[in-house]
Protein backbone atom coordinates (compact mmCIF):
# COMPACT_ATOMS: atom_id res chain seq x y z
CA UNK A 1 0.00 0.00 0.00
CA UNK A 2 1.39 3.35 -0.75
CA UNK A 3 2.18 5.73 2.31
CA UNK A 4 0.04 8.95 0.49
CA UNK A 5 -2.60 8.26 -1.94
CA UNK A 6 -3.90 11.47 -3.25
CA UNK A 7 -7.30 11.28 -5.01
CA UNK A 8 -9.65 13.73 -7.21
CA UNK A 9 -8.33 16.72 -5.45
CA UNK A 10 -9.91 19.92 -6.31
CA UNK A 11 -9.96 23.62 -4.62
CA UNK A 12 -11.23 26.41 -6.12
CA UNK A 13 -11.07 30.69 -4.74
CA UNK A 14 -14.21 31.95 -5.92
CA UNK A 15 -14.32 31.33 -9.23
CA UNK A 16 -11.21 30.06 -9.94
CA UNK A 17 -10.03 26.36 -10.09
CA UNK A 18 -6.52 26.32 -8.71
CA UNK A 19 -6.98 22.27 -8.87
CA UNK A 20 -8.76 20.58 -10.84
CA UNK A 21 -8.61 16.56 -9.70
CA UNK A 22 -5.31 15.98 -8.59
CA UNK A 23 -4.45 12.10 -7.82
CA UNK A 24 -0.76 10.89 -7.31
CA UNK A 25 0.59 8.27 -4.59
CA UNK A 26 3.46 7.93 -3.00
CA UNK A 27 5.36 5.20 -1.33
CA UNK A 28 7.26 4.91 1.83
CA UNK A 29 10.77 6.53 1.51
CA UNK A 30 10.15 8.05 -2.00
CA UNK A 31 10.72 11.59 -3.38
CA UNK A 32 8.83 13.47 -5.20
CA UNK A 33 9.39 16.62 -6.70
CA UNK A 34 6.27 18.78 -8.48
CA UNK A 35 7.64 21.75 -11.02
CA UNK A 36 5.33 23.74 -12.96
CA UNK A 37 4.96 27.81 -13.36
CA UNK A 38 4.09 29.98 -11.24
CA UNK A 39 -0.15 29.52 -10.76
CA UNK A 40 -0.32 25.72 -11.84
CA UNK A 41 -1.51 24.92 -8.81
CA UNK A 42 1.37 23.12 -6.73
CA UNK A 43 1.85 24.93 -4.07
CA UNK A 44 -2.04 24.97 -3.37
CA UNK A 45 -1.55 21.01 -3.83
CA UNK A 46 1.39 20.89 -1.01
CA UNK A 47 -0.96 23.24 1.19
CA UNK A 48 -4.08 21.29 0.93
CA UNK A 49 -1.76 18.31 2.16
CA UNK A 50 -1.10 20.05 5.27
CA UNK A 51 -4.78 21.50 5.23
CA UNK A 52 -3.70 25.20 5.18
CA UNK A 53 -6.38 25.22 2.52
CA UNK A 54 -9.42 22.88 3.10
CA UNK A 55 -9.65 20.97 -0.44
CA UNK A 56 -13.25 20.86 -2.17
CA UNK A 57 -13.67 17.59 -3.09
CA UNK A 58 -11.54 14.56 -2.98
CA UNK A 59 -9.29 12.39 -1.20
CA UNK A 60 -6.07 12.39 1.04
CA UNK A 61 -4.62 8.94 2.60
CA UNK A 62 -1.91 8.17 4.69
CA UNK A 63 -1.66 4.33 4.61
CA UNK A 64 -5.02 3.79 3.69
CA UNK A 65 -6.94 6.30 5.94
CA UNK A 66 -8.92 8.79 5.06
CA UNK A 67 -7.61 12.05 6.48
CA UNK A 68 -9.76 15.04 5.21
CA UNK A 69 -12.59 15.78 8.16
CA UNK A 70 -14.68 18.58 9.20
CA UNK A 71 -13.47 18.88 12.64
CA UNK A 72 -11.22 21.10 13.79
CA UNK A 73 -9.77 18.95 16.15
CA UNK A 74 -9.07 16.39 13.67
CA UNK A 75 -7.41 18.45 11.31
CA UNK A 76 -5.01 19.40 13.65
CA UNK A 77 -4.30 16.05 14.41
CA UNK A 78 -4.19 14.74 10.80
CA UNK A 79 -1.72 17.53 10.00
CA UNK A 80 0.89 15.59 11.85
CA UNK A 81 1.30 12.88 9.04
CA UNK A 82 2.69 16.07 7.20
CA UNK A 83 5.38 18.24 8.06
CA UNK A 84 5.60 21.51 5.96
CA UNK A 85 9.06 23.62 5.11
CA UNK A 86 8.04 27.22 3.77
CA UNK A 87 9.33 29.09 1.27
CA UNK A 88 10.38 32.28 3.88
CA UNK A 89 11.29 29.58 7.07
CA UNK A 90 8.56 31.11 9.16
CA UNK A 91 10.73 30.36 12.43
CA UNK A 92 9.51 31.58 15.66
CA UNK A 93 11.76 34.83 16.22
CA UNK A 94 11.46 34.99 19.66
CA UNK A 95 13.08 31.61 20.31
CA UNK A 96 16.43 30.21 20.05
CA UNK A 97 17.07 27.38 17.49
CA UNK A 98 16.65 24.66 20.01
CA UNK A 99 13.49 26.08 20.91
CA UNK A 100 12.36 26.23 17.73
CA UNK A 101 12.57 22.60 17.42
CA UNK A 102 10.86 21.51 20.57
CA UNK A 103 8.38 23.90 20.98
CA UNK A 104 5.94 21.79 19.43
CA UNK A 105 7.11 18.53 21.10
CA UNK A 106 6.33 19.84 24.07
CA UNK A 107 3.50 21.14 23.85
CA UNK A 108 1.91 17.85 22.29
CA UNK A 109 3.73 15.95 25.79
CA UNK A 110 3.81 12.56 24.01
CA UNK A 111 7.36 12.77 25.11
CA UNK A 112 9.20 13.51 28.41
CA UNK A 113 11.33 16.68 28.32
CA UNK A 114 14.61 15.24 28.36
CA UNK A 115 13.85 12.90 25.41
CA UNK A 116 12.48 15.85 22.98
CA UNK A 117 15.81 17.59 23.29
CA UNK A 118 18.08 15.09 23.08
CA UNK A 119 15.89 14.45 19.60
CA UNK A 120 16.05 18.10 18.52
CA UNK A 121 19.98 18.27 19.54
CA UNK A 122 20.45 15.08 17.36
CA UNK A 123 18.45 16.91 14.57
CA UNK A 124 20.23 20.15 14.32
CA UNK A 125 23.82 17.81 14.57
CA UNK A 126 22.06 16.22 11.35
CA UNK A 127 21.16 19.48 9.73
CA UNK A 128 24.78 20.82 11.09
CA UNK A 129 23.51 23.35 13.32
CA UNK A 130 25.16 22.39 16.45
CA UNK A 131 27.49 25.46 16.50
CA UNK A 132 23.96 27.46 16.62
CA UNK A 133 21.20 26.11 19.28
CA UNK A 134 21.13 29.32 21.41
CA UNK A 135 21.47 31.71 18.38
CA UNK A 136 18.36 33.43 17.76
CA UNK A 137 16.76 33.28 13.80
CA UNK A 138 18.04 36.70 13.46
CA UNK A 139 21.07 35.75 13.84
CA UNK A 140 21.38 32.93 11.22
CA UNK A 141 21.43 33.39 7.23
CA UNK A 142 18.56 32.37 5.65
CA UNK A 143 20.03 28.48 4.30
CA UNK A 144 20.82 28.51 8.31
CA UNK A 145 17.51 29.63 8.95
CA UNK A 146 15.74 27.17 6.26
CA UNK A 147 18.01 24.16 8.27
CA UNK A 148 16.19 24.55 11.60
CA UNK A 149 13.14 24.91 9.71
CA UNK A 150 14.04 21.63 8.28
CA UNK A 151 15.09 19.95 11.56
CA UNK A 152 11.74 21.28 13.82
CA UNK A 153 9.47 19.61 11.04
CA UNK A 154 11.48 17.01 11.45
CA UNK A 155 10.83 16.70 15.39
CA UNK A 156 7.26 15.91 14.58
CA UNK A 157 8.57 12.28 13.05
CA UNK A 158 5.91 13.41 10.35
CA UNK A 159 5.23 10.52 7.75
CA UNK A 160 5.71 12.53 4.52
CA UNK A 161 8.01 15.79 4.60
CA UNK A 162 7.00 18.57 2.31
CA UNK A 163 9.33 21.44 1.22
CA UNK A 164 7.38 24.32 -0.88
CA UNK A 165 10.09 26.64 -2.79
CA UNK A 166 12.90 25.48 0.18
CA UNK A 167 15.64 27.63 -1.43
CA UNK A 168 13.58 30.21 -3.80
CA UNK A 169 13.83 32.92 -1.04
CA UNK A 170 17.75 32.25 -0.29
CA UNK A 171 20.78 33.71 -2.07
CA UNK A 172 21.81 31.52 -4.77
CA UNK A 173 25.06 30.17 -2.73
CA UNK A 174 23.13 29.05 0.31
CA UNK A 175 20.60 27.29 -1.68
CA UNK A 176 23.36 24.33 -1.78
CA UNK A 177 23.26 23.57 1.75
CA UNK A 178 19.93 23.23 1.66
CA UNK A 179 19.65 20.79 -0.99
CA UNK A 180 22.73 18.78 0.61
CA UNK A 181 20.42 18.24 3.81
CA UNK A 182 17.23 17.66 1.67
CA UNK A 183 19.89 14.80 0.05
CA UNK A 184 20.62 13.38 3.12
CA UNK A 185 17.11 13.32 4.29
CA UNK A 186 16.21 11.04 1.01
CA UNK A 187 19.60 8.94 2.07
CA UNK A 188 17.65 8.08 5.09
CA UNK A 189 14.68 7.09 3.59
CA UNK A 190 12.59 9.97 4.62
CA UNK A 191 9.25 10.33 2.48
CA UNK A 192 9.55 13.63 0.57
CA UNK A 193 7.45 15.86 -2.05
CA UNK A 194 9.29 19.23 -2.97
CA UNK A 195 8.08 21.96 -5.16
CA UNK A 196 10.89 23.21 -6.67
CA UNK A 197 12.42 25.91 -9.41
CA UNK A 198 15.34 23.74 -8.90
CA UNK A 199 15.20 21.28 -12.21
CA UNK A 200 18.70 19.91 -11.41
CA UNK A 201 17.86 19.45 -8.12
CA UNK A 202 14.59 18.24 -9.11
CA UNK A 203 16.45 15.43 -11.56
CA UNK A 204 19.36 14.21 -9.59
CA UNK A 205 16.90 13.76 -6.16
CA UNK A 206 13.35 12.62 -7.12
CA UNK A 207 11.85 9.02 -7.53
CA UNK A 208 9.18 10.67 -9.41
CA UNK A 209 8.61 14.10 -10.93
CA UNK A 210 5.14 15.88 -11.00
CA UNK A 211 4.65 18.77 -14.08
CA UNK A 212 1.78 20.89 -13.14
CA UNK A 213 -0.09 23.17 -15.62
CA UNK A 214 -3.57 25.08 -14.78
CA UNK A 215 -4.48 22.76 -12.16
CA UNK A 216 -3.99 19.44 -13.49
CA UNK A 217 -1.12 17.16 -13.51
CA UNK A 218 0.30 17.44 -17.22
CA UNK A 219 2.73 15.04 -16.90
CA UNK A 220 4.19 12.42 -14.42
CA UNK A 221 7.25 10.18 -14.23
CA UNK A 222 10.53 9.59 -13.32
CA UNK A 223 12.58 11.92 -14.29
CA UNK A 224 14.37 11.09 -16.75
CA UNK A 225 11.25 10.39 -18.55
CA UNK A 226 9.62 14.13 -17.82
CA UNK A 227 13.04 15.70 -18.16
CA UNK A 228 14.26 14.12 -21.02
CA UNK A 229 11.24 12.43 -23.17
CA UNK A 230 8.42 14.79 -22.05
CA UNK A 231 5.50 13.22 -23.82
CA UNK A 232 3.24 16.93 -23.68
CA UNK A 233 4.11 19.88 -25.64
CA UNK A 234 3.42 21.79 -22.69
CA UNK A 235 6.00 20.31 -20.90
CA UNK A 236 8.78 20.24 -23.44
CA UNK A 237 7.73 24.39 -23.26
CA UNK A 238 8.23 24.47 -19.75
CA UNK A 239 11.27 22.98 -19.50
CA UNK A 240 12.63 24.90 -22.31
CA UNK A 241 11.87 27.85 -20.51
CA UNK A 242 13.53 26.66 -17.60
CA UNK A 243 16.25 26.17 -19.34
CA UNK A 244 16.48 29.13 -20.91
CA UNK A 245 16.95 31.20 -17.27
CA UNK A 246 20.17 29.41 -16.99
CA UNK B 1 5.11 75.93 53.69
CA UNK B 2 6.63 74.44 50.61
CA UNK B 3 6.23 71.12 52.79
CA UNK B 4 2.41 71.45 53.54
CA UNK B 5 1.73 72.34 49.82
CA UNK B 6 3.63 68.99 48.87
CA UNK B 7 2.11 66.77 51.25
CA UNK B 8 -1.22 68.12 50.26
CA UNK B 9 -0.50 67.30 46.68
CA UNK B 10 0.82 64.33 47.52
CA UNK B 11 -2.53 62.88 49.20
CA UNK B 12 -4.40 64.28 45.64
CA UNK B 13 -1.59 62.57 44.02
CA UNK B 14 -2.15 59.33 45.80
CA UNK B 15 -6.01 59.35 43.98
CA UNK B 16 -4.38 60.54 40.76
CA UNK B 17 -2.35 57.05 40.70
CA UNK B 18 -5.26 54.97 42.24
CA UNK B 19 -7.43 55.84 39.28
CA UNK B 20 -4.03 55.17 37.02
CA UNK B 21 -3.03 51.95 38.48
CA UNK B 22 -6.31 50.75 38.55
CA UNK B 23 -7.48 51.64 35.49
CA UNK B 24 -4.59 50.08 33.56
CA UNK B 25 -5.37 46.64 35.58
CA UNK B 26 -8.74 46.53 34.54
CA UNK B 27 -8.67 48.25 30.47
CA UNK B 28 -5.56 45.89 28.95
CA UNK B 29 -7.21 42.87 29.89
CA UNK B 30 -10.66 44.37 28.65
CA UNK B 31 -8.90 45.59 25.52
CA UNK B 32 -8.07 42.56 24.81
CA UNK B 33 -11.49 40.84 24.75
CA UNK B 34 -13.04 43.74 22.75
CA UNK B 35 -10.23 43.96 19.99
CA UNK B 36 -11.33 39.84 19.79
CA UNK B 37 -14.66 41.18 19.45
CA UNK B 38 -13.10 43.28 16.27
CA UNK B 39 -11.72 40.79 14.99
CA UNK B 40 -14.34 37.90 15.47
CA UNK B 41 -15.23 36.54 12.12
CA UNK B 42 -19.31 36.55 13.57
CA UNK B 43 -20.01 39.11 11.91
CA UNK B 44 -22.51 40.61 14.59
CA UNK B 45 -20.05 40.51 17.27
CA UNK B 46 -17.87 42.33 15.37
CA UNK B 47 -20.12 45.31 14.51
CA UNK B 48 -21.24 45.61 17.88
CA UNK B 49 -17.52 45.88 19.03
CA UNK B 50 -16.01 48.17 16.55
CA UNK B 51 -19.34 50.05 16.85
CA UNK B 52 -18.74 50.47 20.50
CA UNK B 53 -15.50 51.75 20.09
CA UNK B 54 -16.70 54.54 17.85
CA UNK B 55 -19.06 55.78 20.22
CA UNK B 56 -16.40 55.34 22.92
CA UNK B 57 -13.24 56.93 20.81
CA UNK B 58 -15.97 59.20 19.21
CA UNK B 59 -17.21 61.15 22.46
CA UNK B 60 -15.22 62.85 25.59
CA UNK B 61 -13.89 61.21 28.33
CA UNK B 62 -15.45 63.83 30.10
CA UNK B 63 -18.72 63.04 29.13
CA UNK B 64 -18.61 59.62 29.39
CA UNK B 65 -17.19 60.20 33.24
CA UNK B 66 -20.85 62.57 33.60
CA UNK B 67 -22.88 60.59 31.86
CA UNK B 68 -21.81 57.06 33.99
CA UNK B 69 -21.92 58.88 37.13
CA UNK B 70 -24.97 61.12 36.58
CA UNK B 71 -27.09 59.47 34.28
CA UNK B 72 -28.29 56.16 36.65
CA UNK B 73 -29.54 58.61 38.24
CA UNK B 74 -30.97 60.84 36.43
CA UNK B 75 -32.72 58.53 33.99
CA UNK B 76 -33.29 55.19 35.73
CA UNK B 77 -33.69 56.57 39.27
CA UNK B 78 -31.21 54.34 40.52
CA UNK B 79 -28.71 55.45 43.29
CA UNK B 80 -25.83 56.91 41.57
CA UNK B 81 -22.53 54.67 42.25
CA UNK B 82 -19.26 55.88 44.55
CA UNK B 83 -17.54 58.54 42.38
CA UNK B 84 -14.24 56.24 42.41
CA UNK B 85 -16.59 53.40 40.97
CA UNK B 86 -17.76 55.78 37.93
CA UNK B 87 -14.36 56.80 37.42
CA UNK B 88 -13.00 53.86 37.31
CA UNK B 89 -15.83 52.59 34.75
CA UNK B 90 -15.80 55.07 32.67
CA UNK B 91 -11.77 55.23 32.34
CA UNK B 92 -11.25 51.20 32.11
CA UNK B 93 -14.08 51.35 29.47
CA UNK B 94 -12.41 54.35 27.74
CA UNK B 95 -9.24 52.42 28.05
CA UNK B 96 -10.07 49.41 26.75
CA UNK B 97 -11.24 50.80 23.55
CA UNK B 98 -8.28 52.55 22.25
CA UNK B 99 -6.08 49.63 23.49
CA UNK B 100 -8.13 47.25 21.68
CA UNK B 101 -7.62 49.18 18.49
CA UNK B 102 -3.46 49.21 19.35
CA UNK B 103 -3.90 45.10 19.73
CA UNK B 104 -5.72 45.12 17.30
CA UNK B 105 -3.32 46.49 14.72
CA UNK B 106 -0.80 44.23 16.41
CA UNK B 107 -2.34 41.12 16.16
CA UNK B 108 -3.03 41.76 12.42
CA UNK B 109 0.63 42.94 11.89
CA UNK B 110 2.37 39.53 12.54
CA UNK B 111 2.86 37.69 9.26
CA UNK B 112 0.29 35.28 8.45
CA UNK B 113 3.27 32.35 7.98
CA UNK B 114 3.73 32.43 11.68
CA UNK B 115 0.28 30.94 12.41
CA UNK B 116 0.68 28.77 9.70
CA UNK B 117 4.06 27.51 10.93
CA UNK B 118 2.42 26.85 14.26
CA UNK B 119 -0.72 25.19 12.32
CA UNK B 120 1.52 22.90 10.62
CA UNK B 121 3.20 21.56 14.01
CA UNK B 122 0.44 20.79 15.31
CA UNK B 123 -0.76 23.71 17.88
CA UNK B 124 -4.06 24.66 18.79
CA UNK B 125 -5.29 28.48 18.02
CA UNK B 126 -4.66 29.06 21.54
CA UNK B 127 -0.75 27.85 22.03
CA UNK B 128 -0.49 29.70 18.76
CA UNK B 129 -2.05 32.43 20.42
CA UNK B 130 -0.14 32.59 23.40
CA UNK B 131 3.42 30.66 22.74
CA UNK B 132 4.20 32.21 19.60
CA UNK B 133 1.89 35.55 18.32
CA UNK B 134 1.57 37.26 22.01
CA UNK B 135 5.30 38.57 22.51
CA UNK B 136 5.75 39.69 19.28
CA UNK B 137 2.52 41.57 19.37
CA UNK B 138 3.91 43.24 22.81
CA UNK B 139 6.84 44.04 20.91
CA UNK B 140 5.69 45.77 18.79
CA UNK B 141 3.06 48.02 20.37
CA UNK B 142 4.99 48.70 22.93
CA UNK B 143 5.97 52.20 21.36
CA UNK B 144 1.76 53.21 20.78
CA UNK B 145 0.87 51.61 24.60
CA UNK B 146 3.03 53.59 25.95
CA UNK B 147 1.86 56.68 24.45
CA UNK B 148 -1.52 55.86 26.08
CA UNK B 149 -0.61 55.11 29.52
CA UNK B 150 1.25 58.62 29.32
CA UNK B 151 -2.09 60.37 28.91
CA UNK B 152 -3.85 58.19 30.82
CA UNK B 153 -1.67 60.07 33.88
CA UNK B 154 -2.86 63.50 32.65
CA UNK B 155 -6.50 62.27 31.71
CA UNK B 156 -6.88 61.48 35.05
CA UNK B 157 -7.64 65.16 35.65
CA UNK B 158 -10.50 65.25 34.13
CA UNK B 159 -12.11 62.73 37.59
CA UNK B 160 -12.88 66.46 39.12
CA UNK B 161 -15.56 66.84 36.88
CA UNK B 162 -17.31 64.05 39.07
CA UNK B 163 -15.83 65.29 41.92
CA UNK B 164 -12.77 63.57 43.01
CA UNK B 165 -9.71 64.98 44.31
CA UNK B 166 -7.21 64.44 42.23
CA UNK B 167 -3.72 66.48 42.03
CA UNK B 168 -4.66 69.80 40.08
CA UNK B 169 -7.57 70.32 42.08
CA UNK B 170 -5.29 70.01 45.15
CA UNK B 171 -3.34 72.58 43.88
CA UNK B 172 -6.03 74.70 42.90
CA UNK B 173 -7.21 74.34 46.77
CA UNK B 174 -4.37 77.06 47.53
CA UNK B 175 -5.33 79.66 44.95
CA UNK B 176 -8.29 80.70 47.48
CA UNK B 177 -5.38 81.55 50.08
CA UNK B 178 -3.62 83.26 47.79
CA UNK B 179 -0.90 80.81 45.87
CA UNK B 180 -0.88 80.25 42.46
CA UNK B 181 2.34 78.38 42.52
CA UNK B 182 1.22 75.09 43.81
CA UNK B 183 -0.99 74.68 41.16
CA UNK B 184 2.46 75.28 38.45
CA UNK B 185 3.80 72.40 41.35
CA UNK B 186 1.26 69.78 40.23
CA UNK B 187 3.18 69.70 36.90
CA UNK B 188 5.91 68.38 38.32
CA UNK B 189 4.24 65.42 39.77
CA UNK B 190 3.15 64.61 36.25
CA UNK B 191 6.84 65.36 34.83
CA UNK B 192 8.64 63.07 37.21
CA UNK B 193 6.41 60.49 37.04
CA UNK B 194 5.87 60.41 33.70
CA UNK B 195 9.66 60.28 33.49
CA UNK B 196 9.46 57.14 35.16
CA UNK B 197 7.45 55.39 33.16
CA UNK B 198 9.36 56.64 30.31
CA UNK B 199 12.72 55.35 31.69
CA UNK B 200 10.08 51.56 32.26
CA UNK B 201 9.04 51.27 29.04
CA UNK B 202 12.57 52.44 28.06
CA UNK B 203 13.63 49.03 29.62
CA UNK B 204 11.08 46.57 29.13
CA UNK B 205 11.64 47.54 24.71
CA UNK B 206 15.35 46.77 25.71
CA UNK B 207 14.14 43.47 27.65
CA UNK B 208 12.58 42.83 24.44
CA UNK B 209 15.19 43.80 21.56
CA UNK B 210 16.95 40.33 22.37
CA UNK B 211 14.81 38.62 18.93
CA UNK B 212 13.66 40.73 15.39
CA UNK B 213 10.64 40.24 14.29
Amino acid sequence: MPILQVNNLKKGFGSTDVLKGVSFSLEQGQVLSIIGSSGSGKTTLLRCLNFLETPDAGEILINGKELLSNSEEEVRQNRLHFGLVFQDFNLFPQYTVLKNVTLAPSLLKQHPADEIREKALSLLEQVGLSQKVDAYPWQLSGGQQQRVAIARALALNPEVLCFDEPTSALDPELTGEVLRVIRGLKERNTTMIVVTHEMEFAKSVADVVIYMAEGVIEETGTPEAVFDHPRSEKTRAFLRGAQERF
Amino acid sequence: MFLTVTMELMSGFLETLKIFILTLAFSIPLGLVICFGSMSRWTPLRVLSRGFVWVIRGTPLMLQLIIIFFGPGLILGLTAMPRITATLVAFSINYACYFSEIYRGGIESIPRGQYEAGQVLGMTKGQIFRKIVLLQVIKRILAPMSNEVITLVKDTSLARVIGIYEVIWSGEQFIRKGLLWPLLYTGVFYLVFNGGLTVLFGKLEKKLSYFRG
